[in-house]
């Protein structure tokens, strides 16, 4: 039946027509591959049809997010009320640890002022929520429902509650990707928590795996030890946790030692990541590192107090 | 005539937003590497049946489009999807009225040609990939084309019977 209808559609198109303009678009491909290839002119490209992605994964995280509204919202009372309480005794704890970890940096921060090295900077941070996990199994790329219009930027570090999950590595107007940890691209610099050997921390493609290849056979390195950021490549933070290391091979005739280690974050779990943006260190004067400290402790204090208020008039009323 | 046109335009584009939406949905780690290439199979059967109207400058939209929501080279699904249209379109007449063994035959041949186009500029960037389940979404692809051809050939007859 479409053979017999002899209308526009069902004719072929011209050949060298045809072969005219496959050759002009392939032409066009490669410029673009070898452009992007090495330079970076087309992430404005990039972003415009990025743009015009987004409904489309918005689209996709739809069902997704619509059950999980639906599991929220039709929770027991009782079930909620157990998870507030549990919650309640999390923050307490977690409350009770931070007061000590006030008073350490500002304790830490005293002393490097008086030591005169550079203080360690602070760093915003603000959750995001992941909308599409790569589509291509040998490159571990997410997406996430921030872009530049929120300030991401190009390289960001990304954590989860646990540990360091990847970086951005390319930015969009609503929306950004970042590469994980275990992608078989990634290499990051690493140190050894125990005792500060430093190294690299390079991705596998599978997630839960990262291997340590520039480490010598006589290193200090053993199974259990925490790997942390160590700051030197300039794009994470230092001292955040990386992976546990979990085998360490050595082979006498070989050069290096074959390490490898477990990620700390669950890479192919997470459902919100935490995007860090590095404030700058105030190294100008030591009086004021250690004002704002004081500052801070000061506010918290106020904080807190405002908090216990309402809380202990409820507690009076009962 | 418009009205028409948009008629027989609309399924098309439809099926092509489907397949993109497939192709960025989250799946489990296990069977992701097994999940078919539906871009691919979507343009290959319009290629087929109107290559008038769907040739290789859609297949070369749609393309940036997939590397842009892939996150690869700019250029790199274009330029696959642009070579294995040009080869459907060239052979569209034999296509069509091939059996569906023989045309399943050659639709492996054609998603093998673009998954080795794909590994092939990834070589040439430096992106290695040496695991098997690389060559999967062929194989998948491959075993439910007959599905997707008979899906496509009954939207295509109904929106006919519509007009």
């Amino acid at each position: 039946m479409a053979a017999v209808k002899s209308d526009n559609q069902h004719r072929a198109p011209n050949a060298s027509a045809l072969g005219f303009r496959f050759l002009l678009l392939a032409g066009l491909s490669i410029l673009l591959l070898v452009i992007d290839n090495r330079e970076n002119y087309l992430d404005g490209v990039r972003k415009a049809i990025g743009a015009s992605v987004h409904p489309l994964r918005v689209l996709v995280d739809a069902p997704i997010s619509t059950w999980r509204w639906i599991v929220d919202t039709t929770t027991s009372r009782n079930e909620l009320r157990l998870e507030n309480s549990r919650l309640q005794a999390e923050r307490l704890l977690t409350q009770a640890r931070l007061q000590k970890y006030a008073a350490l940096e500002a304790e830490n921060a005293r002393l490097r002022a008086l030591l005169e090295a550079t203080p360690h900077g602070s760093e915003r941070i603000r959750v995001s929520e992941i909308m599409s996990v790569s589509a291509n199994p040998f490159r571990h790329v997410i997406v996430v429902d921030k872009g530049s219009r929120d300030g991401v930027f190009d390289g960001q570090a990304m954590v989860d509650a646990s540990g360091v999950v990847g970086q951005v590595i390319e930015v969009g107007l609503l929306s950004s990707q970042g590469i994980l940890i275990s992608d078989p691209d990634h290499a990051l610099p690493v140190e050894v928590n125990r005792n500060g050997l430093r190294t690299i921390a390079v991705g596998s493609g599978d997630f839960a795996r990262l291997e340590l290849p520039f480490l010598p056979n006589n290193a200090d390195i053993k199974e259990g030890d925490l790997l942390v950021t160590s700051g030197l490549g300039g794009a994470f933070p230092a001292g955040y946790p990386v992976a546990v290391v979990d085998s360490v091979t050595r082979v006498p005739q070989e050069p290096f030692a074959a390490v490898t280690a477990k990620p700390a974050a669950a890479l192919n779990q997470v459902r919100e990541v935490m995007l860090i943006w590095p404030t700058e260190p105030k190294n100008t004067a030591v009086d004021a590192t250690v004002d704002t400290a004081v500052d801070n402790k000061d506010d918290a204090a106020r904080d807190d107090a405002r908090e216990i208020a309402p809380a202990a008039a409820e507690t009076s009323d009962e | 005539m418009s009205n028409g046109r948009n008629n027989r335009r609309l399924p098309v584009l439809m099926s092509i937003v489907a397949a993109l939406m497939l192709s960025i949905v989250p799946l489990p780690t296990a069977i992701e590497p097994f999940r078919p290439d539906w871009v691919a199979l979507t343009l290959i059967y319009w290629a087929m049946t109107l290559p008038r109207s769907y040739s290789v400058g859609t297949a070369w939209v749609v393309g940036i489009i997939v590397d842009v929501a892939h996150g690869t080279l700019l250029g790199q699904h274009a330029l696959a999807l642009c070579f294995v249209i040009y080869v459907t379109v060239k052979f569209h007449l034999q296509l069509r009225v091939f059996p569906l063994s023989q045309m399943t035959a050659t639709v492996f041949a054609l998603l093998a040609l673009y998954q080795f186009l794909l590994f092939w500029i990834n070589g040439v960037a430096g992106l290695h990939t040496e695991s098997v389940t690389y060559w999967g979404p062929v194989i998948t692809g491959t075993l439910i084309w007959p599905l997707v051809s008979m899906f496509f050939s009954g939207i295509r007859y109904r929106v006919r019977a519509d007009r």
